[in-house]
This record gives structure tokens, sequence and C-alpha cells, in this order.
């Protein structure tokens, strides 16, 4: 096995670990913290994917922003930040039963897909993909709308702070 | 470009370390003497008082939510810059109607009091 | 004589090709020469901290005319080799109730993410850590890194007064990231790359002059970031105690305290190489050697600024901190790229009709920028002096009171 495919593996297992533990955890905070470990592990996948600008946009928008605020809004709940209630309840083998199922028939579903096994197509030497995505987002065959509409949804995440802020008044 | 990323990657291990074996060294070297008193928390000098929670006010959240919205525009325009040469004139365009709009809705949140600290 | 112009590529290539010769593969070899690549570059910015604390108590002191550490060593330049020794040796007082991991994870983050910024910044034209592509959004992540450190560090320490200073931190340093982050897009506009090394590469004209508010915005927001005066309410050592770093003690505190110069340094490295120049000078490209240089004098004489700026100014309160990211820094940033990219576009399609030389295009493309920045700004004084006009007619001061006159037959 090459070296980088013992990485990714590795990577990936603690990527997974972190997840799991984002829902295990008794103490919210903490429940955060793992998801920002989580976080970092899907950045370096991107970096493995070779998509640099993907990598380094997931730490700045999801653990420079998103994180936070979930961090914040953890403490915003002024309930105790323990959760002592059981942790599993009686309907276990159900679920985990329902949770294999869905995975393997997502799995199966993948599988007849025949780009699934595929390598990533090699980008010619001089292609800039940085270039290519900011054409992409304003070239009006492209992606121009989502761009725009992008913008007005940004500005309805503004509206939710202004209202948070006019219910305080 | 690989193995710019493979230095990347190699400097966060190391950077992660270089700060870690010293504090480990240090814990080492130094003494250990922990009394309830020394270990208390730090209230102004006096015993502490209620819960460690905080009055959390609302604007912490609402200038967290106002960057999130600025960075996930700020981290759209990068590329836009970079590509700026191949851009057409409705390419350029484009990109500044999505600054205005989001500059208009700086001038409307400020009208409206969100930006406020009080 | 390629030793004497790049010293550092010329020993790299010999231990590689000492490192072939000793039959590992290629790939083994690159992997170790970036490790020692990566190793001597994070060693080198610590190493560098030590020298900075000299040069910031000397500086602090002979502005505030006294001297400053003098016993230690020729101009007490040892003074700092005493002190780590000494908080070496301090003891780890951990507070009961402390979350064990983030509150020791906490320094070691807000060192790392200061010491990751080193890997882009090109100390010469051919000296680099990491020439990635995406070299000013990195700069960003990395900073976003600190921030998260800071909020662990406040959270985990079981202090209200360190939650509340964390909070109040991570608001300041989260509200002048937008500004900073416009503050760059200017640059990457300008230049049409991302890469940290492209930037310093197009800079046949140093941006300061073509963007001479980005730079200041710029300098400015990365000192409110590193949490400096005239920014530092939240280690202000009178109000809040020591912030968020209150429940930490000894080597801990000591980092917080080595990352927060070395950020210092880092700011002044960040804003010489965008806009500044970075390593660039007369026969730069030709002598390696001699960009590095251009690069440490300019960038020690932005660190003087900081360190001036830092010792002259008074301290903000938050609500007018972030009143004047929001309300003055991110308003005028945002034009100015609006105006910059309109501009950029308008000489990008009518300059190649003037069929100019090369310097001419330069000299064009300066003067226009220029012309901008100084409109723009006159537009922003002329605004701020209307609303003070009007404020000033509103706060005029009325008469109390009056005694009323006698009526006329009294007088009589």
């Amino acid at each position: 096995m090459a070296l980088s495919q013992i990485i990714f593996l590795v990577i990936a297992a603690a990527t997974l670990v972190a997840a799991l533990l984002v829902v295990i955890s008794r103490n919210l905070v903490h429940s955060a913290l793992w998801l920002i470990a989580t976080l970092f592990g899907v950045a370096i996948f991107y970096g493995f994917l070779s998509a640099g600008f993907f990598a380094v946009a997931q730490v700045v928008i999801y653990i420079g922003a998103i994180a936070i605020l979930f961090i914040f809004s953890v403490m915003l709940t002024r309930r105790l930040m323990q959760d002592n209630s059981p942790q599993i309840n009686r309907g276990w083998p159900l679920a985990l039963l329902l949770a294999i199922l869905f995975f393997g028939g997502v799995l199966g579903m993948y599988n007849t897909w025949p780009e699934f096994a595929a390598m990533a197509p090699e980008m010619a030497a001089e292609a800039n993909p940085l270039e290519q995505l900011g054409l992409a987002l304003v070239s009006p065959n492209a992606y121009v709308l989502p761009f725009e509409l992008a913008s007005i949804l940004l500005v309805a995440a503004m509206i939710g702070a202004i209202y948070l802020a006019w219910e305080k008044k | 470009m690989q193995s710019d990323w493979l230095f990347i990657a190699l400097f966060l291990l190391i950077v992660a370390a270089f700060p870690g074996v010293p504090i480990l060294l240090a814990g080492i070297l130094g003494p250990r003497r922990p009394n309830s008193i020394k270990n208390s928390v730090y209230e102004c000098g006096i015993e502490t008082v209620g819960n460690t929670w905080i009055q959390f006010r609302i604007q912490y959240y609402i200038f967290g939510l106002t960057f999130l919205v600025f960075d996930v525009e700020l981290v759209f325009l990068f590329p836009w810059a970079v590509a700026f040469n191949s851009l057409s004139l409705f390419g350029v365009i484009a990109g500044i109607l999505f600054i205005l709009i989001l500059f208009i809705e700086l001038l409307a949140a400020w009208r409206k009091g969100v930006l406020e600290w009080v | 004589m390629s030793f004497l112009t790049d010293p550092i590529n010329a020993i790299a290539d010999w231990l590689e090709s000492l490192l072939l010769s000793l039959g590992l593969t290629s790939q083994a070899v690159t992997i170790l020469m970036t490790l020692l690549g990566a190793i001597v570059v994070g060693s080198f910015g610590l190493m560098l901290v030590i020298f900075l604390i000299w040069v910031e108590r000397k500086v602090y002191a002979r502005i505030q005319d006294r001297l400053g550490p003098n016993r230690v060593g020729p101009w007490g330049i040892l003074q700092t080799f005493p002190d780590m020794i000494k908080i070496f040796t301090k003891e780890y007082i951990t507070p009961i109730g402390a979350d064990k991991v983030p509150y020791n994870l906490a320094p070691i983050l807000s060192v790392s993410a200061v010491l990751l910024a080193w890997a882009v910044i090109p100390f010469a034209s051919t000296v680099v850590g990491s020439d990635i592509n995406v070299g000013v959004l990195y700069i960003v992540a990395v900073g976003a890194i600190g921030t998260l450190g800071i909020i662990l560090a406040g959270w985990s320490s079981n202090n209200k007064y360190a939650l509340l200073g964390a909070f109040r931190t991570v608001a300041q340093m989260v509200s002048y990231e937008v500004p900073m982050v416009l503050a760059l897009l200017i640059p990457v506009l300008l230049a049409r790359s991302m890469g940290v090394n492209s930037i310093v590469q197009s800079q046949q004209v140093w941006y300061i002059l073509l963007a001479p508010i980005a730079a200041f915005f710029f300098f400015i927001t990365s000192i409110a970031e590193t949490g400096r005066a005239p920014f530092d309410l939240l280690e202000a050592e009178s109000e809040i105690i020591a912030g968020y770093q209150t429940e930490y003690s000894g080597l801990k505190f000591g980092m917080f305290f080595v990352g927060e110069f070395l950020h210092a340094f880092t700011i002044s490295a960040l804003t010489v190489t965008l806009f500044l120049g970075g390593w660039r000078g007369p026969w730069s490209e030709q002598v390696p050697l001699l960009g590095t240089a251009y690069f440490f004098i300019k960038t020690f004489i932005v660190y003087f600024i900081v360190l001036w700026v830092r010792i002259s100014l008074p301290r903000l309160r938050i609500d007018q901190m972030l009143n004047f990211n929001w309300k003055f820094l991110t308003p005028i940033a945002l034009v100015m790229l609006m105006a910059t990219a309109v501009l950029e576009k308008i000489l990008s399609t009518w300059l190649p009709t003037l069929r100019l030389t090369d310097s001419g295009v330069i000299l064009i493309r300066t003067i226009t920028h220029l012309g901008l920045n100084v409109l723009v700004a006159a537009g922003v004084i002329y605004l701020l002096r209307s609303y003070t006009i009007r404020r000033e007619k509103v706060g005029q001061p009325r008469p109390l009171a009056v005694a009323p006159e006698p009526p006329a037959s009294v007088l009589e």
C-alpha cells in the first residue's frame, strides 16, 4: 500500500471517530470541539483531492466562523451544559438495523454508477483551477445565477440577525 | 504543487509539536504543589460567587453572524478576483452586483441598529 | 558563487544530492527535505521571538525616556534568556474544574496559528516555504485557528471573567477580520493571483502606492487582530486582569506571550509582503540573499511602526472599536473594492488600445489607482466633516437661565 493511502486511511478513521464523538459526547462544548476536528479532517480530504482552495475555504468558513457560532450558541443555552440522560434508548437494535440497511443501500446504489471507482481526470498543466472557478462563477452559461442568489441568501441570513436584535429590544 | 501541500502538512505537525514539547518539559521541570487555595478560580482575590456562566448577551452572536455572512461573501469573491483578466464586462458587473447587494445590506443593518454593542 | 548569492538553495541542493547518493528513494528524499525545511522555518520563527522581545522592551523604554534592560549582556540583549529560564521553572497552576484537554491545547493552538502563517511568506525570490496558489486565503484560515484557540482558553478556564474576556476578544477579532480580508482582496485583484509569491513578483510598483487605503486598513485591522494597543481592551491589565489568559501560569502563559509577539512580527511581514514589495528591491532577483535582506529591513521598519502605535495611542473602548470596524472600515473597504474593480476593468480594456511602453502602462496604472484612492479618501473626509458640522450645531450650549428684564415701569 502506498504511503499516501495509509495516511488517507488514518485520517479517514480519525475523522469518523471524531464525527462519532460529536454525537456521543455528553458535554455540549466537547461536541462542538469534536465537530471542529471533523471539519478539519474534511479540509484535509479536500487537500488530498488537490482542491487547495476548498481546503482553505473550509477552514476559513466552517472552522473560523460556523464552529465559533456553534460554540457561542452552545453557551447561549443557559441550561446545564452536561447531558445526564442515558445515552442509549431501548430501540437501539432496530435503529442499528435501519442504519446498516440504509448505508448498504446507498453503497449499492453508488456501485451501479460507473464512475464510482474512476480516478479524477488529470487537468492540463497550465489550467489554472482557480481562474476556471472564478470564470465559472460569473459566466452566464455557468453559475452566475446561483452566485447572485447566494448573495440574496446571505441577505436573508443578515435579516435573521436583524430579527434577533429586534427581539432583544 | 503536491510538494507544497506536503510542506503545509508537515509544517502543521511540526508547529503543533514546537510549543507542545517545551510545555511538557516545563511541566516536568517545574514544582508541583497544588493546594486548594492556589487552584481556586480567580475572581479579583475573593471567593467565587455563583455558577460559572455569564449573562450571555445576544450581541456576541449577532456579530458572529454578521461576520459569517461577510466571510462567505469574501470567499466567493476570491476566485472572482483571480479570474479578473478573463472576465467579460458581464462578469465584472456580476461581481460588483454581488458586493453591492451586501453593501446595501450592511447599511440596512446599520440603520436597524444591529451593529450596536449596548 | 551560487552559495554566496543563494545560500539556502545551495545548501538544500547539496543536501538533496547527498541524500540521493545515500540510496534513499526520491520520494523519501522529498519528504525528508520538506520536513527539514519545515523544521527550519518553524525554529526560525521561534528563535526570532527571543530577539523580538528584546527589541520591543528597548524601543518601549527609549520612547518612554527610560533605559530598558541593560544589565544582562551588552545593551541587555541577553535579557530574554534569564526570563525564559524563569518562566520555564514556574509551576503550572491549573484551576479547579478546568477542562484539561482544551485548557492545555489553547496555548499550543495560539502559537501554532501564528507560526503556520510563516509557511507561505517568501523570504527571497527562490526561498519560500510553500508556494501554494491559495496563499492569501491560507493566511486568513490560519488567523481563524488563532481565534479558536482564544475561545478554548477562555472557556476551559472555568472562570467567568476569562470567559467574558474570551467572548469579547473573539467578537473583536472576528469583526476585524472582515475589513482585513477585504483589504487583502485588493492586492489579489491587482495581481490576479492568490499566491503570495505571485503577488510579490507582480509588484513592479509597490501596492502601497496603488492601494494606500487598502494597505492602511490592512495594517490597522491586523493590529486589531493581534490584540495590541490601541485595541488591547481584552488584556488590559487594569480592567479584566488578563482576560482569557487569567488562569494560565508558567510556560503556558509564556506561550500566549510568545504568540502575541510573533503575531505582531508576522503581520509586519505580511504587510511588507503584500503591500511593500516583499523581497523586491534593486538586484534582488539576481542575488536572492539581497532580497532577504530587503525583506527583513522593511519588516523591521514596519514592526517599529507597530510598536510606536502601541506605545503612543490610548486604549479604545469595545463599543468604539466595534463601531469603528463596522461603520467605518467595512463600508469604505467595500466601496474601495468595487471602485478598484471598476477601474481595473476600465484600464484593462483601454490601455492595450493606447499602445504604450511597459513603463508607461505602469505609470498610468499607478496614477489612476492613486487618484482613485485619494478621491475615495476625500469623499470619506467630506462625509465625516459634514456629519460633524451637523453635530456641532446640535450641541451648541444653550443659556440655562436668564433673569427676566424688570418691566420698564419698575425701573423708572
